[in-house]
Parts: structure tokens; sequence; C-alpha cells
């Protein structure tokens, strides 16, 4: 393999029935900052059915090109005719770099091109930089986020990275990008998948997305029940994209779903506001949030870990401070509309 | 129909420290476990032989030093048929690329099998890889976050995933090869009987495989394999401190809204 044969930051647009997920737009702003760093371009690979506007929308982030599959076939994800497109046009294009979001669908189309391609892939990445041989480093939480680990594909290309949502910073748009958007020639017959969706069923609409949540309101097990989770929702609400989540704790006790879970085997987020209640501070949990804005914590527990990660600390019991935060964002509320 | 599962040895990561003079990790004295995803993988794996009964099996592959074997006994002790390890100095320190390299091996050798079940991912690495990676070598279509699974027929095997806002059902020929992790069961306890079987007939319910054995050469196997290398390791830097407010509750609350409110946080 002669590595200076590959060239470019390629980064996966992923869509999900015509709407681009924000970590395609994330990719894009880190993928910028690469390329820029390299001397090279930045081209999105997009994958559907009915693309054009999405393809544009692409090009409005920053990307020079973009390398389109638009087929009827590809509508939706199948890791069979996915993996095949993007395993052909990489063969055919050879970029340096290749980033994928770390969502569910990306965590399982990486590892298939990865092998296809017998490259290295490094997974859920938090940091990522161009060393002086020009070699992409890789920083990635290991156990549990108790360790950072940096990490070079120094000898195969292309050099493949899953970046977790909401850790990077969204490109900007900007509607004088200029673009190129270059048609794939993919060749994905029905017999090429071998998987059949019999059925989807989406979560309901008007859920506020843990990752796209300006303020973000957590309970840990110190809320005693799933009850709870109502008085957060209060708090929440009061904030027009505030959204309640949780610790693995109380997923683990049944009081909320497995989505609303924020953590090293949950979402990564970073609001502008992370209230932090009756949550004790456990390493796994802080390396999903610790990039919020502001972090309040709010414990019975003086000592409690979550204390030396927070920008403001409230010692008490959260059912009698939550109220009180509720009752005075209201008054703030109304002194502004006065105004 | 043959079922073959995959299952790691890791340290139980809550009780892994890092050293704080050098940042290294200290593996000293540290407990290691099955991991727990893999162990979803066996049970499902032993419902569905359970359930289609007959000469059904269920065999395990586990890649390791030779203290792992340890662990394969607990993966026999809960009732697996037959297990493997894979066991070689050259298998160190391998990537999860050529990890699914290694682990594709021992599956082949195994042969003929129905299925394949891997845990989504290992405590230690979080990477979720090994799963879709082995699918690719041995050309089986994959399913990852399975949270059900159901027998449709000899030939097919209907599943549902989890989606990032969702759900997923999909039907895959058999063979394939599925993900699954907490949400699908509960593990069973390893019973007396099983266990103390699995040192008794150990010569036939266990077997210990090198590279030759599973037909690689040491340059494919292990750290020199392996295109990621981890160049450098730290502790994460914490966080400046913060304020703590002080008074009654009325007035921690004022205070803290005050503050969010200069930052015009509170619209």
């Amino acid at each position: 393999m002669d590595l200076k044969d590959y060239k470019g930051v390629w980064t996966f647009a992923e869509q999900h029935d015509g709407e681009l997920l924000g970590v395609s737009i994330e990719l894009l702003g880190e993928g910028r900052k690469l390329a820029d760093a390299l001397g090279v371009e930045l081209s999105a690979v997009l994958i559907g059915s009915g693309m054009d506007e999405l393809a544009k929308t692409l090009v409005e982030h920053g990307a020079d090109n973009v390398y389109v599959a638009d087929d009827p076939i590809l509508a939706q994800y199948q890791n069979d005719s996915y993996s095949k497109v993007i395993k052909e046009a990489i063969d055919k294009y050879k970029p340096e770099i290749v980033l994928v979001g770390a969502t569910h669908e990306g965590r399982e189309l990486a590892p298939s091109v990865a092998a296809m391609l017998e490259t290295g892939l490094t997974a859920d990445c938090t940091a990522l930089a161009i060393n002086d041989d020009g070699n992409l480093v890789q920083t990635r939480p290991a156990f549990g986020g108790n360790l950072m680990a940096e990490i070079l594909t120094a000898k195969h290309r292309p050099q493949m990275a899953t970046v977790r949502p909401g850790v990077m910073d969204k490109a900007k748009k900007n509607a004088d990008n200029k673009g190129n958007i270059v048609k794939l020639d993919a060749d994905v017959k029905p017999e090429d998948i071998r998987t059949k969706i019999v059925e989807q069923v989406r979560e309901v609409a008007g859920k506020i997305s843990l990752t796209d949540a300006d303020v973000i309101v957590a309970g840990g097990l110190g809320l005693g029940s799933a009850d709870g989770f109502k008085l957060l929702q209060e708090l929440a609400d009061e904030f027009t994209n505030g959204t309640i989540a949780a610790s693995r704790a109380c997923v683990d006790a049944g009081w909320i779903d497995h989505s609303y879970q924020v953590g090293q085997t949950g979402v990564t987020v970073k609001p502008q506001i992370y209230f932090a209640c009756g949550i004790s501070g456990m390493i796994q949990h802080v390396s999903g949030m610790k990039g919020s804005k502001y972090i309040v914590a709010i414990n019975k527990n003086p000592e409690a870990d979550i204390f030396d990660i927070a920008d403001y600390g409230i010692v008490g019991d959260l059912y009698e401070v939550v109220p009180a935060i509720i009752e005075e964002v209201k008054k703030a509320k109304a002194a502004a509309a006065e105004e | 129909m043959k079922i073959v599962t995959t299952a790691k040895r890791v340290p139980d990561t809550t009780d892994v420290k890092t050293d704080p003079k050098t940042g290294v990790l200290i593996r000293t004295g540290i407990p290691t476990i099955v991991n727990p995803d893999d162990l979803n993988a066996l049970e499902a794996a032993l419902q569905l032989r359970d359930e289609v009964g007959g000469d059904s099996t269920v065999e395990t592959v586990t890649m390791g030093r030779d203290v792992t074997i340890i662990k394969v006994h607990e993966l026999l002790g809960m009732g697996a048929d037959h297990s493997v390890l894979l066991s070689d100095r050259c298998f160190g320190g391998a990537d999860t690329l050529v990890c699914s390299r290694t682990l594709a091996a021992g599956i082949e050798k195994i042969g003929d099998y129905d299925l394949v079940i891997t845990g989504h991912q290992a405590i230690d690495g979080d990477t979720a890889q090994v799963g879709p990676e082995i699918a690719r070598r041995l050309g089986i279509p994959c399913v990852t976050c399975v949270i059900d699974i159901k027998l449709k027929d000899e030939k097919t095997i209907e599943v549902v995933r989890e989606l990032d806002d969702g759900t997923e059902t999909i039907e895959a020929p058999l063979p394939c090869l599925l993900t699954v992790n907490s949400k699908i069961n509960t593990p069973r306890y390893m019973t007396i009987n099983n266990i103390v079987e699995s040192y008794n007939s150990e010569d036939e319910l266990l077997s210990v495989w090198n590279h030759e054995e599973i037909g690689l050469d040491p340059t494919e196997c292990g750290l020199k394999a392996s295109p990621t290398q981890v160049v450098r390791t730290y502790s994460p830097a914490p966080k400046g401190a913060g304020e703590m407010l002080e008074g009654t509750v009325p007035q921690m609350a004022a205070s803290l809204v005050g503050k969010l409110a200069e930052k015009h946080l509170i619209k």
C-alpha cells in the first residue's frame, strides 16, 4: 500500500428519511479543520433516495465534494448495501481519512467497511488532530473514561474513526459555499441485500433529542423513584429546548428508558446548562456530560464527586431545591418579559 | 441447529484505577469477569438451542491467555456444549480488526454453524466493532443491537434491533451474525453439575487452539499485525473548581438563577 495514493478527508452523511442527523454536520465541522491542516479537500458521502437537497445542504456546510449514491434501493440503511457502496467509493477515490458518526447505524456500518478494506478503525473518538507526520491522532476514552488513549493508524489507509455525536462543533452554514456533486455509480442489486426490513417503529415525534437539547435536567439514584422525573420534567419544561435525562443507575432500576441515559454507555451531551440532580458523579456518567457549558449539581451529600466538576453546586434535598429553582426561573422569565 | 457465540475475559472496569503519577493503568490484582454482553449472547444461544431441540448445540469461542481458561469453564458452567479457547503468544495485543480475524478463523474451524451471536460490545473497550467485522470475514449478514430473536423457519430468522430513535424488525437468512446486549435477556447462573462436568470432561468439552490449528500465520496475528496502535495513554484532566452556593434553599435557588440569567441562559 502506498500511503501517498490516499488523499482527502471524507465524512459519512447519515440521514434518516431525508433528514440529516446533527452528527453529519458535526463531522463536516471537524473534517474541515483536519482537511485544512492537511491542505486537502473535504468530501461528504451521501447515500439514500432523492438526495438532491441534502447534497446542497452538505455543500453549504463546507463539503468541497459530495459523493452521492441516489437510488430507491438505497432509501433505507441496510448493512449490505451501504457498506458495499462506501467500500467501492473508497477503493475508487482513495481518501486518507474517513469519519463516521458513532450512532447505532454508524457503529455497525464503519466496522463492516473497515473489515472489507482491512484497515484500522478507532471507535467513539472525542478529539481528532493531525500530527507532524500527517497522521490522524485519534483520542478516545477507554475503561469507562478512566483513561484517554491516543491511537494512530500510521501504516494503513484510509484511517477510519467513528466520532461520538454531540462532541464536535457543527459546521457553519454559508449559502455561498461552492462544491462539486459527484454521482457514485452504485451498482446495488436486490440480491446484494440479504436482510429485509419488515417494520420500523420510530419513537413519537416531539421528544427533544438529548444531543440537540440546550438544557438537560438529569436525575440519578438520589431521585428515589421513577416519580422524581416528573419534577425534573417540570424544570425542563421551563426552557424552550429542555429535556430530562438520567444516569445509568436509574435506567438499571427501571425508572426510565435507556434512550434517556447520559454517559459512557449512553449518550454524550453538551447542553448550555446541565442540571445533575441526585447524581453522585461516577466517571462513566461524567464522561458523557462534562462537555456541558454550565453544570449545576444538586446533591444531599456535600462530598459527592459531582461537585468536583460542577460550575455551581447546591448541597440540599433536590425535592426542595428543584421546586425553588422552578419558581425563580418563572420569576426571571416574567421579569425578562416586562423589559 | 449449531450456534456459535463469542466471549471475552475483561477486567471488572469499576475497579480499574490509574497510577496518579504515571497515568498508567494498574492491572495487577484486578478481578476479571466474562464480558457482560457476551453472557447475554450465550443466554440467547442457549434459549434458542433448547427451543429448537433435537441435536442443536451451542459452542463458544474465546481468545486469551492460559488463565482465561477459568472463564471458559464458566461458559460451560452456564450450559454451553463445547468451548474453544484460542490461545497463542502471537495473539497478544490484537486490535479489533485482528481480533475479528482470529475469532473468525476459530469459527471457520468449528464450521457448519447456522448462527453466530456475539456481545454487542466489551466493557474494556466499548468499540462494538468485533461482531460486524467477524460477519464480514465469514461472509454472512450482520444485525447489531438485537433485542429479540425469533426463528421463522429452518433458513430464516426474524429479529428486532434497536435504532437511535426506535426499533426495526429485520428478517435475515441463516447463517447470519447477531450482536446483543443486556436488554435481550437475563443470563442464567452456572450450575454446580455443569461446572463439575466441565472440569471432569475437560478433554472432550474444551479445546485449546493455537495459530497453526486455525490456519493463521503469526504475521497475521496480534499487536504487530494490528493497523491501529495506541501511542499514548493519560488520565483526563479534571475541570477547574466551581462555586458552591450558600444560604437557605430559596437564597441558593435565587442566586443560581441570577447567575444563569446574567449569562443570558434564562429566556
